[in-house]
């Protein structure tokens, strides 16, 4: 049997408090951290991720709570992220028990930060995270410059995008992940910004041409509304794992009901 | 009440091992020194870090490790842990503790992704207390690039595939290894470590 496609169900926290964010704003108080990671790793997750989005001096404090509390709580891998900018922030994370670390816009400052990660601590704790945009390929510049995708809206390349959605860098994903690659990113985690959000589904070009762009695990995100949009991402999509937040929150898609589907449409899923 | 010495190689994550070991009933000891592993019940060598830079920490403690295997203290070794029983890898020069022959190698990066993430299933191949409860194609968590490859075929336990098959636990008399790492594989994972609890205190 090959490797089971992995469900990772992300929970957003805010000093402490799992929340939820549409197009990244508006913070909605959805639970406990550990006792929703419990419940999702009893649910049959394979995997966890946590995105702190806590703007407060004690940061650090309130991560390293609830990270142990979660480490102590659940037998199943997690990653964390939010904010992480150094060694010694990912140090913090690592020895309260997570077993990843995702950085985002400290990676697209400082690359050279993916290489210190994965030096420090293997590249398999490294999970580069990129938020990306599409933008039509309208000018010959960006058609000489970017790497163009013909989709069926007509012909677009991928902006990575830095602060949470807020600041457009210039930069094409494909040529970032191909680079972060190189420089020691174990796994990305791709989230569309235009999806997230919409429950319409992942970004199925996005998806696909970074998993064949790079020889790492791929966890899609941003979109998922049904669990036919999972079958679609692990599918057309290429993904290795796909990741999702309110279709698991409020009940509406549990777990086993979500995998049962997967298992009948023919994807290798984990059964417990 | 049984004890588990686990060897600290300086990097990475010992609290979900701990964590997993404490829930089957045993207790445990982090350990950096020779005389902290010469009074140990048991051993895990946990499974972070790379082979060569690991070999410069268990270089203090290798031959204290000979002596607990010959002596009967069950040993598990656990991801770069089983890796390093063995006598050379690809990932780097140096000498492993050699307690089998082989050699590790890199899993086939031009088939398939590398690292080898996330649940994969076991077949069995031989009957170990270690793996009592166990059936076959039961998922475990694996996060690696590189696996062993045992001289002695009598030693694999279970094998996985992924681009090509391999080694993914050995048992050999109180030696046992898992590629895979228990204290993230769920259910399965605590059974796992339960047995393992269950031969310290035998």
């Amino acid at each position: 049997m090959p490797l089971a496609k992995r469900i990772i169900p992300c929970l957003d926290v805010d000093h402490g408090q799992v929340v939820k964010c549409i197009n990244f704003q508006n913070p909605k108080s959805a639970g406990d951290p550990t006792e929703m990671a419990k419940r999702y790793s009893d649910d049959g997750a394979d995997e966890l991720v946590f995105l702190d989005i806590t703007a407060s001096s004690e940061k650090r404090d309130i991560m390293r709570k609830y990270v142990q509390e979660v480490a102590k709580t659940i037998n199943i891998p997690f990653t964390v992220g939010g904010g992480i900018r150094s060694v010694a922030d990912a140090r913090l994370i690592l020895c309260s028990g997570a077993d990843k670390v995702s950085i985002n816009t400290a990676a697209v400052e400082n690359p050279h930060l993916i290489t210190e990660l994965a030096d420090a601590f293997g590249r398999q704790c490294v999970v580069c995270a990129i938020d990306v945009k599409r933008n039509p390929t309208t000018t010959a510049t960006s058609a000489n410059t970017k790497n163009t995708i013909n989709t069926p809206k007509g012909p677009v390349w991928f902006e990575v995008v830095t602060y949470g959605g807020r600041k457009p860098t210039g930069i094409d994903a494909l040529t970032w992940a191909t680079e972060a690659e190189k420089l020691g990113a174990g796994e990305f985690l791709i989230t569309s910004m235009d999806k997230d959000g919409t429950k319409d589904g992942y970004d199925l070009e996005l998806t696909r041409n970074i998993s064949e762009h790079v020889n790492v695990p791929i966890i899609a995100s941003g979109g998922a509304g049904e669990p036919k949009h999972l079958y679609d991402v692990f599918t057309e999509g290429k993904a290795d794992a796909a990741l999702a937040a309110s279709i698991f929150h409020y009940n509406n898609y549990p777990i086993p009901k979500v995998k049962n589907y997967l298992h009948k449409m023919g994807v290798t899923i984990r059964q417990q | 009440m049984a004890n588990t010495t686990i060897f600290d190689y300086g990097a990475g994550n010992l609290l979900s091992l701990k964590t997993a070991l404490e829930k089957t009933g045993l207790t445990t000891t982090i350990a950096t020194t020779k005389e902290d592993l010469t009074q140990a019940d048991a051993i895990a060598l946990p499974g972070v870090g790379n082979f060569t830079a690991s070999l410069e920490k268990l270089a203090p403690v290798k031959e204290t490790i000979h002596t607990k295997a010959t002596q009967g203290t069950p040993i598990l070794g656990i991801c770069l842990g089983l890796q390093l029983f063995f006598q050379t890898s690809q990932e780097g020069p140096g000498e492993g503790l050699a307690l089998f022959k082989g050699e590790v190698k890199q899993l086939p990066a031009t088939t398939v992704k590398v690292p080898h993430m996330g649940w994969n299933t076991l077949s069995i191949k031989k009957p170990t207390e270690l793996l009592e409860g166990i059936a076959e194609d039961t998922y475990v968590y694996f996060v690696h690039s590189l696996y062993p490859d045992p001289k002695d075929p009598n030693i694999v336990a279970t094998q996985t595939y992924y681009g090509q098959t391999f080694t993914s636990a050995i048992a050999q008399k109180n030696i046992y290894g898992t590629q895979f790492h228990p204290e993230k594989s769920g259910e399965a994972g605590i059974q796992i470590l339960k047995n393992f609890a269950k031969i310290i205190v035998r």
